[in-house]
């Protein structure tokens, strides 16, 4: 294994993000660093990270405010970018991939073009050339029939192989950071393992940062590094494993998943007055 | 409790025709839980689909407390087995109060206005008697999907059809919604068919689970199976590996 540079792609200090007069912040104080490894957020829904994720992509809506003391991606500070040099970076450096790829991409464009398109742009490929590229990151992303799927549209692939194009595209620019926003929860769990895997397999190839965005703490426990467990806007916990978990909101996450090793006649349910009593103010 | 003999369900015709469920036969008996697991397009729910009456193109036999039901039904029969399907969101009328979607399975039957019921209803299943006034979109998802099996066991059903009842929650409001289904089905010894693609829901919920893959029933697992990852097919096994990461 070569070498990981352990310098942050990422770095995150103070991220607090308000949306308009709203009193409650969705996201307060959350710091992080991201060098070139996997980390997970954990949480629920409300939680705060998907606007974490798109705090760091810049993709909030205008009346959301976003102050932090440093956000800095590959050293330079994200939130003094212009929207069009915020435009250049999306998409080559920093990748998103969102939860449903039958919202995320183009209805009336073929797979094929829209995966040029992609090429076009950030490798500066033409015509044929970028068409080329297209059909040789179906293959990598292991599309057993890919000049079938460069024609066809979003609706008539599957689920699973609609996150794989999705996959395709993000991971085509070669970004040295990927967030992936619950990138396996509109799919069959038989398909989630196969996408996980080719896209640990590709940002390890690329040498990328990976942020993994979920629900599932198992999960995240198995493909990421470092997991960040939020609760209504906080980071309550950083862990590198799930037995070390301590905060008993973490604790109630892990509870609250059936085992079917481990047999309970009823599932433990979060106690939220006392996660709250834990919660410093 | 639930008996079923050949059931085939065939949507088109001729050479556009697709075999979606392929003579299936089981049954399920009074208090228990079947699970029935498989990917997208298996023919889970619309196997479901037919036990509840929705789907109307099926041949073959549905027994219902030793009763066979047809593809019409009348109104007794339809109150044997009540449907609780995947989307919360989707599945209450946006524009009805809360209690008025409750209220509705009893006036269709003509049994009565149902407005009585509705606030007993909502406290069987933990929620305010309140909330009869809302509207659907002033309630969290855990909260609708409450409501759907409040509406689901209005009618006192033996049976209940579970249509990914979790999917769309997350992990901690899952846990809330499967242990009001488990209690329910212990105050009112219920018989479930619980339809998912998650193994780890099925195995926590279910006495017996059936494998399905193309229409068909590829293996049949105990609870001790479950337990102890025993499984007889190459497909079940594939399944129970990427449930558990």
């Amino acid at each position: 294994m070569q070498d990981r540079d352990l310098s942050p792609i990422l770095s995150v200090q103070n991220l607090n993000v308000r949306f308009g007069r709203n009193a409650i912040a969705a996201v307060s104080n959350v710091s992080f660093d991201v060098a070139r490894e996997r980390i997970g957020i954990v949480g629920e829904s409300g939680s705060g990270k998907s606007t974490t994720g798109r705090a760091i992509m810049r993709l909030l809506p205008a009346r959301a405010n976003v102050i932090a003391d440093r956000l800095d991606f590959n050293g330079e500070p994200l939130l003094e970018k212009t929207e069009k040099e915020m435009g250049r970076l999306r998409g080559k450096d920093l990748a998103l991939i969102m939860q449903d790829p039958r919202y995320s991409l183009n209805p009336v464009l073929t797979i094929g073009r829209q995966i040029a398109e992609s090429a076009k742009l950030h490798l500066g490929l033409k015509g044929e050339g970028a068409m080329a590229h297209a059909r040789h990151m179906l293959e990598r992303v292991r599309i057993k029939d890919p000049d079938r799927v460069l024609k066809l549209y979003a609706h008539q692939i599957s689920g699973g192989m609609g996150q794989r194009v999705m996959i395709a595209m993000m991971l085509l620019a070669k970004p040295k950071l990927v967030i992936a926003d619950e990138p396996t929860s509109a799919l069959d769990v038989s398909v989630r393992k196969d996408v996980l895997v080719l896209l640990d397999e590709l940002v390890r190839e690329n040498n990328s940062g990976l942020i993994l965005i979920s629900h599932d703490i198992r999960m995240v426990a198995a493909f990421c590094e470092r997991i960040l467990v939020m609760y209504s806007g906080r980071i309550v916990e950083t862990l590198t494993n799930l037995e070390e978990a301590q905060h008993p909101y973490t604790k109630g996450l892990i509870a609250a998943m059936p085992d079917p090793r481990r047999p309970v006649r009823r599932l433990k349910v979060l106690d939220r007055a006392s996660i709250e009593a834990n919660i410093a103010p | 409790m639930i008996k079923v003999e050949n059931l085939d369900v065939v949507y088109g015709s001729k050479n556009a025709s697709n075999h979606v469920v392929r003579s299936v036969s089981f049954d399920v008996g009074r208090g228990e839980t079947l699970g029935i697991v498989g990917e997208s397009g298996c023919g889970k729910s619309t196997l479901l689909r037919s036990l509840a009456g929705l789907e109307r193109g099926w041949t073959g036999s549905i027994a219902f407390d030793g009763k066979p039901v047809g593809t019409a039904r009348n109104r007794e029969e339809l109150k044997l087995a009540q449907m609780v399907f995947q989307d919360p969101y989707g599945s209450l009328h946006p524009r009805h109060r809360i209690g008025t979607a409750l209220a509705e399975p009893l006036r269709a039957m003509g049994l009565s206005d149902g407005w009585s019921e509705a606030s007993k209803a909502l406290r069987q299943v933990g929620l305010p008697e309140h909330f009869a006034n809302r509207f659907p979109h002033e309630l969290s998802g855990g909260q609708r999907q409450r409501v759907a099996i409040a509406r689901a066991l209005i009618l006192s059903p033996p049976i209940l059809l579970l249509d990914e009842p979790t999917s769309a929650l997350d992990l901690s409001i899952q846990a809330e919604v499967l242990n009001l289904l488990a209690d329910q089905r212990e105050e009112r010894n219920l018989t479930y068919v619980l339809v998912s693609h998650d193994l780890s829901v099925i195995a926590h919920m279910c006495d017996r689970v059936l494998v399905m893959q193309n229409g068909i029933f590829v293996d049949e697992l105990t609870k001790a199976d479950l337990a102890e990852g025993v499984t007889h097919a190459a497909y079940s096994r594939e399944l129970f590996e990427s449930s558990f990461l």
